[in-house]
């Protein structure tokens, strides 16, 4: 038998400055101190978001119209941290979780539960006191649905997860306690004032939620950057390319399994923190389905397994049907066509770009290494 | 004796794929384990490892039960397999897929001894040092498959069809160096198909069918049975 890898031409995925992209290489080149400094203003940037519509010309093209311009902006940064947790599970540790606004649903319902008074449970709990408990339930819920679903693969486990989120969406509709699309009002905002003693995190103005929002992406990707490159990053990679060599190499994958389930979870859980409190009222009717296809699609088109490209991802599913809003396309409002347009970006992204639109260069070698399987 | 199987059994589900296996390895040796597809030969190599949890019997290593150890403490203790297809990760250089194989050490100043020996062994890793594994050539794949797990400080080497899908000079060129990892003291057991090339290098080696050992010998008496022969080399 011949051994065709043998005689194929050598991938040179490498070549340009020796890693992925020309903009990689010039990027990993530069000192320590410039990557820093880019970064932080890159998130400065990020802070002024709100004021961008009063740049004259590009200013208010991108502004969003039917929707306040703040408020979308909270929007995508909800988005934005769900898709950093997503690509936890579903980016370095390869599991494909379809679920995941049950973490999210988690996170807001414990919020409601301990802070509204239309609980049952009638602690009125101010908003910050109910986030690290409501943080640690997440956590839980996502070891919960990790144990029984370890063994699982691929599209079993996509199943299970599907599974879990509709559990929750049910509870929440039928269980008397969770008051199904009555749902729970006067949840209180996050706390602080002005020196006027007006609420920094009132009703009118949704900007400094954004900024709140924006602060614990920030934090969260300090986070999820350190434990890529710490031990636990290792071992999700490994278990992510192949799991039975990892388990060879004695990588414990099921501790480092659960380990990516409960850190996604917390992080999903964050958003839905942030949601009931800039809110202050949720129903069954916040958690569809949709919202776990949404942000799943945002990781993968964005790069799945790269935190740049899941930033990009979650926020342009956030942000493009928000823009739409508001706009005519032959008598129609364009956000009717949400989906349509939506669908539409997302198959061209993946045929031109299956890798995602900033992708992780190991994430393209595992995609040119399966495409080689597939074919020979 | 450094391993034993006594009487392991082991099911998948309702399946029994092994039907009490004992077998031993000595200190130094390489052992052969020949047999048709769905033999039980890379189940066995699962029990060993610690891959799959036995149903009966159990097994030694250096004259203590690890039957019920975890996988990962089997490596730390000197057993470590290299899986069938090689497993290479395929997203990780070279470099980092040998890095993986000193996962379950802390040592930092011996694994980089080991590196440099693992180049020296394998000069063709050391070229392809920041290359990702899954660019490789089949033969490359295998002999990073193989300096990974000796990144492990392994005392026990198991190797899951080595020869699998590679060309006839590269197989040859892998037994090869298997001979000299033994050589330099690691001890080896071999699953095969291409038994030919397992029982002329292998010291011994044990015939399985259906699950059951029906067979042992040193290699040169096994390549001599005339029931090996017909079955296993294709000579009538």
């Amino acid at each position: 038998m011949i051994d065709q890898k043998t005689a194929m031409p050598r991938r040179t995925w490498r070549n340009r400055n020796g890693n992925g992209s020309p903009f990689r290489g010039r990027w990993a080149r530069l000192p320590r101190s410039a990557r820093w400094a880019s970064l932080l203003g890159v998130a400065l940037l990020a802070y002024l978001l709100p004021y961008v519509g009063s740049i004259p010309g590009i200013g208010p093209q991108i502004v969003t119209e039917g929707i306040d311009w703040p408020s979308a902006l909270f929007n995508i940064s909800y988005f934005v941290l769900l898709a950093l947790g997503l690509n936890v599970v579903v980016g370095y540790a390869g599991l494909l979780d379809l679920g995941y606004v049950g973490f999210f649903a988690v996170g807001a319902y414990s919020v409601a539960l301990f802070t509204s008074p239309d609980s049952i449970l009638n602690t009125g709990w101010s908003w910050l006191a109910a986030v690290p408990v409501a943080i640690a339930l997440t956590l839980v819920s996502g070891v919960i649905l990790g144990w029984p679903t370890l063994r699982l693969r691929g599209d079993y486990l996509a199943i299970v997860t599907l599974g879990f989120a509709e559990i929750i969406r049910n509870t929440a509709n039928g269980a008397e306690f969770m008051r199904g699309d009555r749902g729970f009002g006067g949840i209180p905002h996050p706390p602080g004032s002005l020196g006027d003693n007006s609420p920094i995190f009132g009703v009118r103005d949704a900007t400094p939620y954004y900024w709140l929002g924006l602060t614990i992406i920030v934090v969260v990707i300090i986070g999820v950057r350190n434990l890529e490159h710490s031990r636990v990053g290792r071992s999700w990679l490994a278990i992510r390319e192949d799991q039975e060599a990892a388990e060879m190499m004695g990588v414990r994958t099921v501790k480092y399994k659960l380990w990516a389930f409960a850190i996604g979870a917390a992080i999903g859980g964050f958003g839905g923190v942030m949601f009931a409190g800039e809110q202050g009222f949720l129903n069954s009717a916040t958690f569809q389905l949709l919202f776990s296809i949404l942000v799943l699609a945002g990781v993968v088109m964005g790069g799945s397994g790269n935190i740049p490209g899941a930033i990009l991802g979650g926020a342009l599913v956030s942000y493009v049907p928000d823009r739409l809003r508001g706009v005519e396309i032959a008598g129609t409002d364009a956000f009717q066509f949400r989906m349509l347009i939506f669908g539409f970006m997302i198959i061209v992204v993946m045929v031109f770009r299956p890798q995602g639109l900033l992708p992780s260069r190991r994430r393209a070698a595992e995609l040119a290494d399966r495409a080689k399987e597939a074919t020979a | 004796m450094l391993l034993e199987l006594a009487d392991v059994s082991l099911c998948y589900g309702r399946i029994r794929a092994l039907h009490g296996i004992s077998l031993i390895v000595e200190e130094g040796e390489i052992v052969a384990l020949i047999g048709a597809n769905g033999a039980g030969k890379s189940t066995t190599m699962r029990a060993i490892s610690g891959l799959r949890p036995l149903s009966g019997g159990a097994v030694r290593f250096d004259s203590t039960d690890i039957s019920r150890l975890r996988a990962d403490l089997r490596v730390i203790r000197g057993i470590v397999q290299v899986p069938e297809g090689r497993g290479v990760f395929p997203g990780m250089t070279v470099a980092e897929n040998l890095a993986m194989g000193a996962y379950a050490r802390r040592d930092q100043a011996a694994i980089r001894d080991d590196l440099e020996k693992v180049f020296v062994l394998l000069p063709r890793l050391l070229e392809r040092k920041g290359q990702a594994g899954g660019t490789l050539s089949g033969g490359e794949q295998q002999m990073l498959a193989v300096g990974r797990a000796l990144m492990s400080r392994p005392r026990l080497l198991l190797l899951d069809e080595p020869s699998m899908g590679l060309a006839p000079m590269i197989i040859q060129q892998i037994f090869e160096i298997i001979e000299e990892i033994n050589r330099q003291g690691t001890t080896i057991l071999l699953v095969e198909q291409n038994a030919q090339q397992a029982l002329s290098r292998a010291h011994r080696a044990y015939v399985l069918e259906t699950g059951r050992i029906v067979q042992s010998g040193t290699g040169k008496e096994l390549l001599d049975d005339s029931a090996v022969k017909e079955a296993y080399l294709g000579v009538a």
